[in-house]
């Protein structure tokens, strides 16, 4: 790292006399790495660029749970990058709080923030005790049942048009060879696509109160116990999934190999990738086809102190080309997901995108776990969860007693 | 610097003794430093991770005291408890089979055979490779769908199953046999070097006296080969009690949690859920695993006086 920024200065010297600009090298860290999420970063980087200074790339493969702790160390080991990659909510709390983020106030203020932002809530995770302090770049609904139409075809039934059908169809799709529901082997889908199926199947009061208010008598309720069972269902149709990344799992889906996956809207950048038209070649069924709710989870970038000062000022140039509009519309197109202001035009989104933009419209919101627990309980959960759907005994009576107890110590 | 320093203040201290502190005295200013480092680094730094195991720490270290909590909820998680049986299954069958397997093949070696050097040269060579590359090899080998199973079936098998990465109850032994695979090799070199350094004269008597090769092995060359099977015990035991990198590339922990090992606990809790003080308490009891192992072995090598075979 030093040699590189050694190196990086040294350059720097040679070329100011020449060029005379203020051109500033910014390290941008962020865990896209699939194909649609490249894509989609490779738009954010260009339009970075055109502001005259450099975006240097500092993609971390695979996935948040391996990016976020490398992430973190950089930031409190001293040696902070330009930007970094976040989910916003809970993740950077206490690096906030211990004043190693950079307060974007000014900045949201000028760019008058509050008000094109929307929903409001994710701005409030970015706020915290008053001040701004990350940049939402995009909304990531967790909230999606991705279906193979051409696996339907196949089993010679129609495609779901929700979750009861899928599990109905499930046989079906097994005689013909295909797994009905692929879930991945790394820990957080599990976890994910049970907190899809919870908010989907007992609703958003259950969900919030679960979540919100760490309810542990609800969450080992009877309404809780019917999610546990859906969960077990989810459970059987997986079985044979065999893969471990998500993308991997996606693939499934647009191979034909298996009927659907629960999977945030980040996958439709992988159907987009892979020439799939929605609608025709695959199905997307929002709050699982039940409850027409999205979850106002996402990414947002944090900016960490830094002492350069032509470097903090790249910073408030990125932070405001991130919630630009154009940028927004091409970041968003690419990854498939929605974009955090209301005011941008995306008549070039597929019917997925619509449906998700409806939702929002609608103001059919919800905050999602990542915003309301910590990074401590969701591993807890993670690890139950990823326990439950790779283990044949443990039932699901069992897994809802954990589950509360888990709630009832989480924060 | 700071080593000089300090070696010179302790010369000028006994000037008129030139006692044990100033016998080689050159050497021991060479290891002042690392010496410090020991102290600083490692004393040090286990001392400060036990302090903290005993707080509420999150992201960043803080000394908010919760007395045994961390204690009481790493004792009660199910992923905790999954990872010691299995830290304890692969721990047992790994130390036996290494070194049985070490010393016979380290036996055979022995017999004077034609290209022992070739055959030394392939036994060792999985040890020339991370864990991390091992384990990935030993991924695919074992992958139902291109590895050992799909060979067989191709074979004309068409029933034979063998995918232990994707069967919870046994998938901690699809991680021995890479473990396996990968140190056999290094603890054959070291029981080799032990059987070259009993003396031809043993062998020779034993021979006189008509004792069969086995009983030779087994009664004379072993027990006096101790030396070297201690020294192999701790190498192996330390490589045990740490393992990560292995079940990190093999199987991520999976399925499910069912291949989870106390060391990718610390690490997961630590940096992923953010939440030091449970890491922390998780490498202490790790700490004193490590300790039973090291001070008995320390106390049977160490303690001075004792005759040696």
């Amino acid at each position: 790292m030093k040699i590189r920024s050694a190196i990086a200065g040294l350059a720097a010297t040679v070329a100011l006399p020449v060029a005379a600009s203020h051109a500033t090298d910014l390290e941008v860290t962020h865990w896209w790495t699939s194909g649609g999420e490249a894509a989609a970063v490779a738009e954010l980087a260009k339009a970075f660029d055109a502001t005259g200074n450099k975006w240097v790339d500092g993609a971390i493969a695979g996935a948040g749970g391996t990016a976020r702790p490398i992430m973190v160390s950089r930031i409190t080991g001293g040696d902070p990058m330009g930007a970094t990659q976040f989910n916003h909510g809970r993740q950077a709390e206490e690096l906030v709080q211990e004043g190693l983020m950079r307060d974007l106030t000014d900045v949201a203020e000028r760019g008058n923030w509050k008000e094109i932002i929307r929903p409001a809530s994710l701005l409030d995770s970015c706020t915290i005790d008053g001040k701004i302090y990350c940049a939402p770049i995009n909304i990531h609904s967790w909230q999606w049942l991705w279906l193979s139409n051409a696996a339907f075809e196949k089993a010679g039934i129609p495609v779901p048009k929700n979750w009861d059908e899928l599990v109905a169809a499930a046989p079906a799709l097994q005689e013909a060879g295909i797994v009905p529901l692929a879930v991945g082997g790394q820990a957080w889908q599990a976890n994910g696509a049970f907190d899809v199926l919870m908010l989907a199947l007992a609703g958003k009061d259950v969900f919030l109160q679960v979540f919100g208010e760490k309810n542990a008598e609800v969450a080992a309720g009877p309404e809780m116990a019917k999610v546990f069972k859906a969960a077990d269902d989810a459970r059987r149709m997986s079985r044979g999934t065999n893969v471990q990344d998500w993308n991997q799992a996606t693939n499934m889906v647009i191979t034909g190999k298996a009927g659907g996956q629960i999977m945030g809207d980040w996958a439709q950048g992988e159907f987009q990738l892979a020439g799939l038209k929605a609608g025709e070649d695959y199905s997307c069924l929002p709050g699982l086809g039940v409850t027409e709710v999205i979850a106002t989870g996402g990414d947002a970038f944090y900016f960490p102190q830094l002492d350069d000062e032509a470097k903090s000022k790249a910073q408030e140039v990125l932070a405001e080309t991130l919630v630009d509009p154009k940028a927004q519309v091409a970041f968003n197109l690419k990854k498939g997901s929605l974009p955090v202001r209301g005011d941008v035009d995306l008549a070039a989104a597929n019917d997925c995108m619509k449906k998700g933009l409806d939702i929002l419209a609608k103001g059919n919101v919800i905050q999602w776990t990542d915003q309301l627990l910590s990074a401590d309980s969701q591993k807890q959960k993670e690890d139950l969860f990823s326990e439950f759907f790779a283990s044949a005994t443990m039932s699901p009576e069992d897994a809802q007693k954990r589950f509360a107890e888990i709630i009832a110590t989480a924060d | 610097m700071t080593g000089q320093a300090t070696g010179r203040a302790t010369t000028r201290a006994h000037p008129g003794r030139p006692g044990r502190l100033t016998r080689n005295l050159s050497a021991k200013i060479a290891s002042i430093p690392m010496m410090l480092t020991a102290v600083v680094v490692f004393l040090g730094g286990t001392l400060w991770t036990v302090l903290y195991s005993f707080t509420s720490s999150k992201l960043l270290p803080r000394l908010k005291f919760v007395g045994l909590d961390q204690y009481e909820r790493l004792w009660a998680a199910p992923r905790w408890l999954v990872s010691i049986e299995n830290l304890a299954i692969y721990g047992i069958f790994s130390l036996i089979f290494s070194m049985v397997i070490g010393f016979v093949l380290a036996a055979l070696m022995d017999q004077k055979i034609r290209f022992e050097n070739t055959f030394r040269t392939i036994f060792l060579y999985p040890f020339a490779l991370s864990f991390i590359v091992t384990g990935l090899v030993w991924q695919w080998l074992l992958n139902p769908e291109h590895g050992v199973q799909s060979v067989v079936r191709a074979m004309g098998w068409a029933g034979f199953s063998f995918d232990p990465l994707y069967n919870s109850s046994i998938v901690i032994y699809g991680i021995l046999i890479a473990a396996l695979w990968q140190g056999t090799g290094l603890v054959m070199c070291l029981m080799l070097a032990g059987l070259r350094g009993i003396d031809e004269d043993i062998w020779k008597a034993s021979r006189v006296d008509g004792i069969p090769m086995w009983k030779t092995y087994l009664f004379v060359v072993i027990p006096m080969m101790r030396p070297v099977f201690v020294t192999t015990l701790v190498i192996i035991a330390s490589g045990i009690v740490r393992v990560y990198d292995l079940v990190v590339a093999q199987t991520s922990g999976g399925p499910g949690i069912a291949s989870e090992v106390p060391a990718k606990y610390v690490y997961d809790y630590m940096f992923q859920a953010q939440n030091l003080g449970q890491g922390f308490a998780a490498s202490t009891m790790m700490l004193i695993t490590v300790a039973i192992i090291i001070v008995p072995w320390a106390y049977l090598e160490f303690s001075g006086g004792r005759k040696r075979v």
